[in-house]
């Protein structure tokens, strides 16, 4: 890091900072904690990956093999909380903290100390969620949305996922606090809020939508808590209670949250495409209204996730068609983007294909998300395959395309070395090939009437399963290369320039490669 | 740069204020949702219904058939006295179900009910029920208990047979009156 760069850096950053482990206990360093959060993310990345794999290996044959049934639903539930609160989450945080102060011309975060904090709270909450498999009773196994009244039935296993999730949740109010903040306060001058990066514009967006939900979903798992232990009974109806409103109470939380884990990656492609395509993005400013409906809109949409627990068809008909209109502002963001590459000089480098990828498996998991948002139709289908499907084609081929783009955009500014292409390009396309062999044969069982979350499954859908599982270890394996690219290109490869990409545009290709450990101590100006 | 730490602290404190407040708000959520569901007429299984129309349609009959269940460990036996009945739609009818405390400390116990097929709910007006209140029983207490409802006429032709299903559930905690 120290040799890398001379214009005007070269001050000894290493002075003001303990080396070894007490660096990254003590940092407070938005670059080093950007660091921390996305290889916490990645172990959790893995760690969810191994539970996946071993439901996938389960389901490889119909028939009870490998695990008992109240353990495979331990391991769908694991998966899901470690996949949407240990991977994607933290990995967007991270991308935040190293991005957010480069991209607007900031020194650093606005509260260093308390981005310290952020981030470590969230490894013991992480050990609080895999020790929770060993203690009796097992892991919460109640689906990662923990309804009542499994969640308020469940052994210990269900307090700890509880403990770790109140931790999560202040983690990441502390984190958007101070995204907001240094979004809102420390702009270089000039910078004015419509002149800001996408990236910034979506993550102020994301932010606004944590510290609405997360204390809701605190409030939520605080009920079932009480429940549990302190004899309220505010899920329990032989109380006075509802276990519906948990359901409601869950997902008033939950339908934002989907869209706090995508509308970053929105922001990452936002910012990849313009690069690739040599043009700038089209329709700035309705990307911006998109992603600000999009938020709106994702306050009243969420009993589309409960259309079966028997409500009037009034509420279902209002839930059904405001779902419907979340597809204009997704359609406007995927119509810009399609836009942007028109007639421009297109060169595919890995991040851009991972940027394409995402365009095209997305919007095939838009479209199934339209089907699911009919009722009738969502009637059907509720709790099959078809909703598993729908869900991992927005959050794997949405939020994590987007992030293995931006890491791929962004790791020549980071390490200050180019990865390797052609290995880039394998694993794009090994993980698109292996993606889709996973997911897409999940539609078909799905239609056909399987039900998620269960060990065991009719013949008839033998081999759809067998596929899926083939596809799920091949997605796996695809990882380790990315793993292996990554820790290459760390440790050394070709030097690259200070502008890494030709049509990359913002104040982040403006310092050296890699960006110094302080950057922008004396404010650029934006013209 | 002392303005922008200032203007920093105020930031924080203002979306502090906002995090708190959407905690609360979560909680606000539970009298919203009861308060909704009243005024929408959801959810009212354990409140009496007005009767409107009581004319019986003498040309048709219904089966009813009693089902009932103990949960979480409670200790009581819980039966119908008559396992099922059959009566015209728009009959008021009146059966009654008997529990016992099989325990030897006093309970309070809550009876949820449920049915089948779902579409009977909607023409199934309860004028009384034991699901009414919540039950506590001494030690080894028995007690026969009233339930008095009305099917109404509107019940589709199609249905011959409806189940009728209780279940107790311990009341622990504030909420139940025995502690």
């Amino acid at each position: 890091m120290e040799a890398a760069h001379g214009h005007g850096y070269g001050h000894d950053e290493h002075a003001h900072h303990p080396s070894g482990l007490m660096r990254w206990v003590t940092t407070t360093n938005h670059k080093d904690i950007g660091t921390l959060y996305l290889w916490f993310s990645f172990s959790m990345f893995i760690v969810g990956g191994i539970l996946a794999l071993m439901l996938r290996a389960e389901l490889f044959q119909p028939g009870l093999q490998l695990w008992e049934p109240h353990f495979f639903n331990q391991l769908t539930t694991m998966h899901g909380l470690i996949m949407v609160f240990g991977a994607i989450m933290p990995a967007f945080v991270g991308f935040a903290n190293w991005q957010v102060p480069l991209m607007i011309g900031a020194p650093d975060m606005a509260f260093a100390r308390m981005n310290n904090w952020s981030f470590w709270l969230l490894p013991p909450a992480a050990i609080l969620l895999v020790t929770s498999f060993f203690v009796p009773g097992g892991a919460t196994a109640a689906g990662w949305t923990l309804y009542a009244p499994l969640s308020t039935q469940m052994g210990p296993g269900m307090d700890l996922a509880i403990f770790a999730l109140h931790i999560m949740g202040a983690s990441s109010i502390m984190g958007s606090i101070n995204i907001i903040t240094t979004i809102l306060n420390m702009r270089a001058p000039g910078m004015t809020l419509m002149k800001m990066p996408l990236f910034v514009w979506t993550w102020l967006i994301t932010a606004y939508l944590l510290i609405a939900v997360m204390p809701v979903l605190a409030g939520a798992v605080t009920m079932v808590l009480t429940d549990r232990h302190f004899g309220t009974t505010f899920f329990n109806a032989a109380g006075g209670g509802d276990p519906v409103m948990f359901q409601h109470i869950f997902w008033f939380f939950g339908h934002p949250e989907v869209y706090i884990m995508i509308l970053p990656a929105f922001g990452i492609v936002s910012q990849i495409v313009p690069a690739f395509a040599r043009k700038p993005l089209f329709g700035y400013s309705s990307m911006v209204y998109a992603t600000s409906s999009i938020a709106i809109l994702s306050f009243i949409v969420w009993a589309h996730h409960m259309f079966t627990v028997g409500m009037p068809a009034a509420s279902q008909l209002f839930f059904m068609y405001a779902t419907m209109l979340i597809a204009v502002p997704t359609g406007v963001k995927v119509f810009n983007w399609i836009a942007t590459m028109w007639k421009g000089s297109m060169t595919f480098e890995t991040p851009m294909l991972f940027a394409c990828g995402f365009i095209f498996v997305f919007s095939m998991g838009g479209f199934t998300g339209l089907v699911l948002a009919i009722t009738p139709i969502d009637i059907q289908l509720q709790d099959t395959y078809y909703v598993v499907a729908h869900f991992h084609y927005v959050l794997v081929a949405g939020s994590l395309f987007a992030i293995f783009g931006g890491v791929y955009y962004w790791l020549p500014k980071w390490t200050g070395h180019m990865y390797n292409e052609t290995l880039g390009k394998v694993h794009f396309w090994l993980t698109m090939i292996f993606f889709n062999v996973t997911f897409f044969p999940m539609h078909f069982s799905g239609l056909a009437g399987m039900p998620r979350r269960v060990p065991d499954y009719a013949l008839q859908f033998a081999d759809f399963n067998m596929l899926s599982t083939i596809g799920a270890f091949g997605f796996g394996l695809s990882q380790m290369l990315f793993l292996y690219v990554v820790v290459t290109c760390i440790r050394g490869g070709a030097k690259a320039p200070d502008k890494v990409w030709e049509g990359a545009q913002g104040l982040e290709w403006t310092v050296p490669s890699p960006a110094p450990y302080h950057t922008f101590e004396i404010p650029p100006v934006v013209k | 740069m002392v303005s922008n730490v200032q203007a920093n602290n105020a930031m924080m404190r203002k979306l502090v204020i906002v995090a708190c407040g959407m905690f609360g708000f979560g909680f606000a959520l539970v009298p919203f949702y009861n308060k909704i569901c009243e005024v929408a007429g959801i959810n009212n299984v354990a409140k009496a219904d007005a009767v409107t129309n009581t004319q019986v349609d003498s040309t048709r009959l219904i089966t009813m058939e009693f089902d009932t269940n103990l949960r979480n460990g409670l200790n009581w036996t819980f039966r119908p006295l008559e396992k099922s009945v059959r009566f015209h739609p728009g009959e008021l009818v009146n059966v009654s179900f008997e529990v016992k405390n099989n325990s030897d400390r006093p309970v309070t116990a809550q009876a949820i009910p449920s049915w089948a097929p779902q579409v009977a709910g909607r023409h199934m007006k309860k004028l009384d029920c034991f699901c009414f209140t919540q039950q506590t029983l001494q030690p080894g207490e028995v007690r026969r208990m009233p339930l008095v409802f009305v099917i109404e006429n509107s019940l589709p032709d199609d249905v011959h047979v409806v189940t009728m299903s209780y279940t107790f559930f311990p009341v622990e905690g504030r909420n139940g009156s025995a502690g």
